[in-house]
């Protein structure tokens, strides 16, 4: 009786296995095959050499780059969080319809789903020297001059992060407390605990599922862009996606892939630890 | 009804500020894209007109907009119908317990939280060194699936945590066979959530960048086309591009919207009396 069943289920797994396999598992282990190989200035030939990964950590640049792409990530999770729980929070516990709920939790998901390369386009009206931020700040008598860092800084980069990714944290949290049971708040209450006390002690624990869910996403999404760091700070700033990319623009192949392999380790160590705290399969 | 709190009103609020935040930039590039002839890509608007349209739809010196367009749509559907198909075949699987399932199950979050740019430098290289030619229909295509099939399972796996059992054991025990289950219990009852993993394959396809900057070979798709734009673009034909391809996801969205709408209409005009009498 097993054995049949089994069998349907490889078949049903089957597409899925043969399209991670061919696109996922095998780039991988190519780009980790290609990271040992050596370069010239116009072609790559194989190789077993460890010359990328010597020059990778031999060079300031690394440490300085890696220290970035952190930092970026770091800043960026803070501000997603403390935002994509604000509004989870209210859409979950303060509005009282369900049909309300949907539309508003529609009108959060919508941007989402449109480019995101013109969302970072659309910045540039607003932050630009002569943008509406500095106009409206010089016309309100806050600065005399138009403020340089506005746009192609540190600063436009997270806040475009901020603008692209809040939503993958609202969405798991918003999931995970429309989960929580509400006599769990009212007891709360009833046994005398204040709204800041209630929340605390009562609906961040039950969510914090949702909160690693969204971290994991917020995480290694800004760890692993290129695009928008290389965008929003008009080529100025760094991080280890733009470095990979810059070795591919100049068919450094064999040193794109080294530095892809670093990354990669990165990331599944930081999503390992995450994932300790959560079982995302138990929690959909 | 209960008063409504202080805090009600403080997080209303801050609500709005973020939809503010989420919209603003989006409607303002909207506003801009009707700056006049001689206005540039910041306020003041200098007259309005419709020219940065019509030089959008002209043929025009700024690139194969149009070719481009026709691309992403193109794969949009085709990474679209395999997204749904694989998603629902591989949560099917999923139900059961089979030996690999876990692998599996790594094998999809690995590859939803791996850096984009490495499945496009990985797959490159693979087709490079093969001799294939990198195209965006082959190369392009698989390279997105690896973006958008994680997202399917992960609505599948969600679907199904929800799923009733006791539909289809009632199919079954009246003699249904498996295929008969999947075709009349099971899928008309998952239909709604179908919608769902369509609509986001084919958006996160159409608007999906650096999974296929290195994959789509000598013919961008849409995304890319843009983003070749901002480095020598320096007119509000990139906004009007840019209100004209959201406004393209927008109307995309709404008929998806529609759909599940109508299906929950058909579902309780006709739908049967299960579950009612609980």
């Amino acid at each position: 009786m097993r054995k049949p069943r089994d069998f349907i289920a490889y078949l049903q797994a089957a597409p899925l296995m043969a399209v991670l396999l061919a696109f996922l598992i095998a780039p991988i282990f190519m780009i980790v095959v290609v990271s040992f190989w050596g370069a010239t200035e116009f072609s790559i030939y194989p190789a077993f050499q460890f010359d990328n990964y010597a020059f990778l950590f031999g060079s300031p640049v690394t440490y300085k780059v890696f220290f970035a792409t952190f930092k970026y990530a770091i800043i960026t999770w803070a501000f997603t969080l403390a935002i994509g729980f604000t509004v989870a929070y209210f859409l979950a516990f303060h509005v009282r319809t369900q049909a309300m709920q949907t539309a508003l939790f529609l009108l959060c998901t919508i941007p989402f789903l449109t480019s995101n390369i013109i969302r970072m386009i659309s910045w540039i009206p607003f932050l630009g020297r002569n943008g509406i931020a500095n106009q409206a700040l010089i016309s309100w008598g806050v600065i005399d001059e138009p403020l340089e860092w506005l746009l192609y800084s540190d600063f436009s980069v997270i806040l475009a992060f901020v603008h692209l990714y809040t939503l993958f944290m609202v969405v798991p949290i918003f999931n995970t407390m429309m989960r929580i049971d509400k006599s769990f708040i009212e007891a709360a209450y009833d046994n005398g605990a204040t709204g800041l006390q209630t929340l605390w002690h009562v609906i961040v624990p039950l969510t914090k599922p949702g909160i690693m869910i969204g971290t994991i996403f917020v995480v290694t999404l800004v760890m692993g862009d290129f695009i928008t760091v290389r965008f929003m700070s008009g080529s100025q700033k760094a991080n280890v996606g733009r470095l990979i990319s810059n070795d591919i623009s100049l068919l450094q192949y064999p040193s794109a892939a080294a530095t892809a392999v670093v990354l990669l380790c990165t990331v599944l160590i930081v999503i390992g630890l995450l994932l300790r705290f959560v079982n995302i399969r138990k929690e959909l | 009804m209960e008063q409504r709190s202080r805090s009600f009103y403080v997080l209303s609020g801050f609500f709005c500020v973020f939809l503010l935040f989420l919209y603003g930039p989006t409607l303002t590039i909207g506003v801009l894209s009707f700056q006049g002839e001689k206005g540039g890509l910041t306020f003041p608007m200098r007259g309005t007109s419709f020219n940065w349209f019509r030089e959008l739809f002209e043929q025009q010196a700024v690139g194969d907009i149009w070719g481009s367009f026709r691309r992403s749509l193109a794969l949009g559907f085709m990474v679209m119908i395999t997204t749904v198909v694989v998603s629902v075949s591989a949560g099917l699987a999923f139900r059961k317990r089979f030996a690999g399932s876990a692998v599996l199950f790594y094998f999809a979050i690995t590859s939803l939280v791996i850096p984009s740019i490495l499945v496009s430098l990985g797959v490159g290289l693979i087709f490079n060194q093969l001799g294939f030619k990198v195209h965006w229909a082959t190369s392009g295509f698989g390279s997105q699936l690896t973006w958008t099939l994680p997202f399917g399972l992960l609505i599948m796996f969600a679907v199904f945590n929800r799923f009733d059992k006791s539909y289809e054991e009632a199919a079954r025990d009246q003699g249904a066979t498996s295929w008969q289950i999947v075709r009349h219990v099971i899928l008309p009852i998952i239909a709604p959530s179908l919608i769902g993993v369509a609509l986001f394959g084919f958006t996160l396809s159409y608007d999906e960048f650096a999974r296929t900057l290195l994959t789509s070979g000598s013919y961008n798709t849409l995304p890319l086309e843009i983003f070749g734009m901002t480095t020598n673009v320096t007119t509000p034909v990139i906004y009007a591009l840019g209100t004209f391809t959201t406004l393209f996801s927008l109307g995309i969205i709404g008929i998806f919207l529609v759909i599940v709408w109508l299906m929950g209409k058909r579902r309780a005009r006709s739908g049967s009396d299960a579950g009612k009498a609980v």
